[in-house]
């Protein structure tokens, strides 16, 4: 187990390197920062030149990298242009995101989860029917879609729950977000619940458990969706990516001010300190939420444990 | 496991089965049928069986006769839907099951009638450890703490003489060899002693060599806690060794029922018949082997009369009209032969081998 780890741990060196090493290299691609920040009109050279040794502009791009890790390490983001510290920027963005993101996780497992059971036990039944009619409607319809109609209709023409989320974040106004967020991966995850259940229904170990006189919500729980819940949790890290990506435009929708908000300024002032230290901090989330999973997995499956 | 067939030594094991009062399980004109999108496949149609405490049945015949499905509808474990029983009666330790609520039948399931399927390793659930699934049967069944339940795990595992039990508890199905898997499967059965065991083809899945290790610690923990056992299988030989009596199925019913040696000396019915000379035996090792012509019925559409008339080397215009009960077999000077019953119009002609 332990050595497991570290080997996954190992392998996340080069792959966070060779991300951000390319973060690096776009943002770069983007333009002269300096002329970004003067706008329209023409910087003075004297200024210019001390804001370039002072982001180390000059230096060959792979010094930079070089330089701008080295800091990293030290847990200095930089500043942005304006003066800014970029952990400051960090620290009030990725709250927001981290909230929203597991509001929506929670709404995809718990919900997903539990709709592809109830329509997997009762195939072809009212419950089953329903569950795939809509979960198909709801994945042929854009996020951006689903989120302004219910924002239009929940938050404002109902006013059931706040139509944007303001400051500070409440649970209660991160629910309609949450939900539009979780809405296609959590129609991915009852249909593919709704399958693994209706096919491990028919298995002979589940079979064995109705014989040895176990209670049906005991054969139901820790027999058939224990086994069935295995390549959900693959579904689910894999598509821990896909809800961070979608929180970003989700927060457009609903006005929060996360990681979307603070990497778009970023990449229209050409603000690379912003933009590269977001995505580093995105880059590691990602990699530690995989490692997780792959963990979960192994517990959840000793035939694939940590071979 | 030689094939060849012995005549039978039922006769020592006899003894020990309770021949006074009534039986443990009777099965009675017991009908199950499946109604699928292409129709209704009629996959028991009228099994009368019964068991002793401490007897051995064996249900011989071909794939499909019914004799898996005859098992789920006694165990209640039957896929419904599509299966449906649709008549008979299973009486169990003088109630009968049909008529009791889904509650009392999962209390009387695992604790007093358990079953072992063919298959340990796919019967087994891969993510628990085997600790874990015999310590189910403790902690649901009797209430026991996850500890009591572990140790008396323990104890089972060495029951049924899995090596350094204490050090494999907690390992998971996928770790044990076939035979080893089968001992946990039967470990599970006999957990809480049950007063009844099916066995679904238990050696089937395994290799010759432990075959015969599997069945006889089946047979010996049977004769230790004197239970009745019903051993559904295809090999002849098996049964020789272990029953004491045996019922051949053909499309869901009973066709011959007889105690053990003598069905081997002396069939009654055309079907045991064939099956019997499709054995391979050593003394006429290089002659052709024989076998059974036809194919077994299909059950959306079984045959009018005998089902088995198609194939039957004796049919005659009755068996085409006719469904044959089960006639009582008698001696040629008409004595009764105990527990013998044929479902064929011309038992008698096949008994003396005419
Ligand atoms: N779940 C099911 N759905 C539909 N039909 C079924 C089902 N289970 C059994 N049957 C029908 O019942 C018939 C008898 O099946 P059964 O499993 O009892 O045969 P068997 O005698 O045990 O054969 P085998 O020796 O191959 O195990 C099958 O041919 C099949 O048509
Ligand atoms: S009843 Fe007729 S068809 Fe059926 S087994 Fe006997 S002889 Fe053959
Ligand atoms: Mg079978």
């Amino acid at each position: 187990m332990g050595r497991y780890v570290l080997r996954r741990l190992l392998q996340m060196i080069p792959v966070f390197i060779g991300t951000t090493f390319l973060i690096f290299v776009m943002v770069h691609a983007l333009g002269d920062p300096v002329n970004a920040l003067f706008g329209d009109k023409a910087p003075d050279p004297a200024v210019a030149a001390q804001i370039r040794a002072q982001y180390n502009l000059n230096d060959p791009l792979w010094l930079q990298y070089v330089k701008y890790m080295g800091n990293l390490f030290r847990w200095d983001f930089g500043t942005t242009f304006s003066g800014q510290t970029v952990t400051s920027l960090l620290a009030t963005a990725y709250p927001a995101t981290l909230k929203l993101t597991a509001v929506a996780f929670t709404i995809e497992v718990v919900f997903g989860i539990g709709f592809g059971l109830i329509s997997g036990l009762r195939r072809g039944g009212v419950a089953d029917n329903s569950v795939l009619i809509l979960t198909l409607v709801v994945i042929s319809i854009p996020t951006f879609v689903t989120g302004y109609v219910l924002q239009y209709l929940i938050g404002v023409k109902w006013g059931i729950v706040p139509a944007t989320a303001g400051d500070p974040l409440t649970l209660q106004s991160l629910l309609l977000p949450g939900i539009v967020l979780a809405s296609v991966s959590l129609a991915y995850v009852a249909r593919l619940t709704r399958t693994t259940v209706a096919e491990n229904s028919k298995a002979d170990y589940v079979r064995t458990a109705t014989a040895k006189g176990l209670p049906r919500r005991r054969v139901v729980i820790n027999h058939l969706l224990r086994n069935s819940l295995i390549p959900v949790v693959t579904f689910l890290g894999t598509d821990l990516g896909a809800l961070m990506g979608g929180a970003l435009v989700t927060e457009r929708i609903f006005n929060i001010h996360g990681v979307g908000f603070y990497l778009y300024q970023g990449i229209v002032r050409q603000n690379s300190n912003t933009v590269v230290g977001f995505v580093t901090i995105l880059v590691i989330v990602f990699l530690a939420a995989n490692l997780l999973v792959d963990l979960l997995y192994a517990v959840l499956d000793p035939r694939i444990r940590y071979a | 496991m030689s094939t060849s067939v012995s005549s039978a030594s039922a006769g020592s094991r006899a003894d020990t089965v309770d021949s006074s009062d009534a039986p443990l399980l009777q099965v009675n004109d017991l009908h199950v049928e499946f109604r699928t999108r292409d129709g209704v496949a009629k996959a028991v149609n009228g099994v009368d069986y019964s068991v002793r405490a401490g007897e051995t049945l064996a249900v011989l015949g071909e794939s499909g006769s019914g004799k898996s499905v005859t098992a789920q509808a006694i165990m209640g474990i039957l896929d419904s839907p599509p299966g449906h029983i649709t008549g008979g009666e299973i009486i169990f330790k003088g109630r009968d099951l049909l008529k009791l609520g889904s509650e009392d039948r999962r209390q009387i399931r695992g604790a007093q009638m358990a079953m072992i399927f063919q298959d340990a390793l796919s019967s087994l659930n891969p993510v628990h450890t085997v600790g874990a699934q015999l310590g189910e049967m403790y902690r649901v069944h009797k209430g026991s703490s996850r500890k009591e339940a572990t140790a008396k795990a323990i104890e089972l595992m060495d029951r049924v003489r899995i090596p350094a039990a204490k050090d494999r508890v907690n390992d998971y199905p996928h770790q044990f060899s076939g035979g080893m898997r089968q001992r946990i499967m039967i470990a599970m059965a006999l957990a809480l002693e049950p007063d009844l065991i099916i066995a679904d083809e238990p050696t089937t899945a395994l290799d010759v060599t432990v075959q015969a290790q599997v069945m006889d610690l089946l047979a010996e923990l049977q004769a230790e806690y004197h239970m009745g056992l019903i051993l559904i299988t295809h090999d002849l030989g098996v049964v020789a060794d272990v029953a004491d009596k045996i019922a051949v199925m053909y499309a869901g019913r009973i066709v011959e029922t007889a105690p053990v040696g003598e069905l081997y000396a002396r069939p009654a019915h055309p079907y045991t018949r064939g099956l019997l000379d499709s054995i391979p035996r050593l003394d006429q090792k290089g002659q052709e082997l024989y076998a059974i012509k036809g194919l077994p019925p299909n059950l959306l559409h079984i045959p009018a009369g005998c089902a088995f008339n198609p194939r039957c080397p004796r049919a005659q215009e009755i068996c085409r009209q006719e469904v044959p009960r089960l006639f009582q077999v008698t001696e040629n000077d008409g004595t009764e032969l105990a527990g013998r019953g044929s479902a064929c119009f011309f038992w008698k002609e096949t008994l003396n081998g005419e």
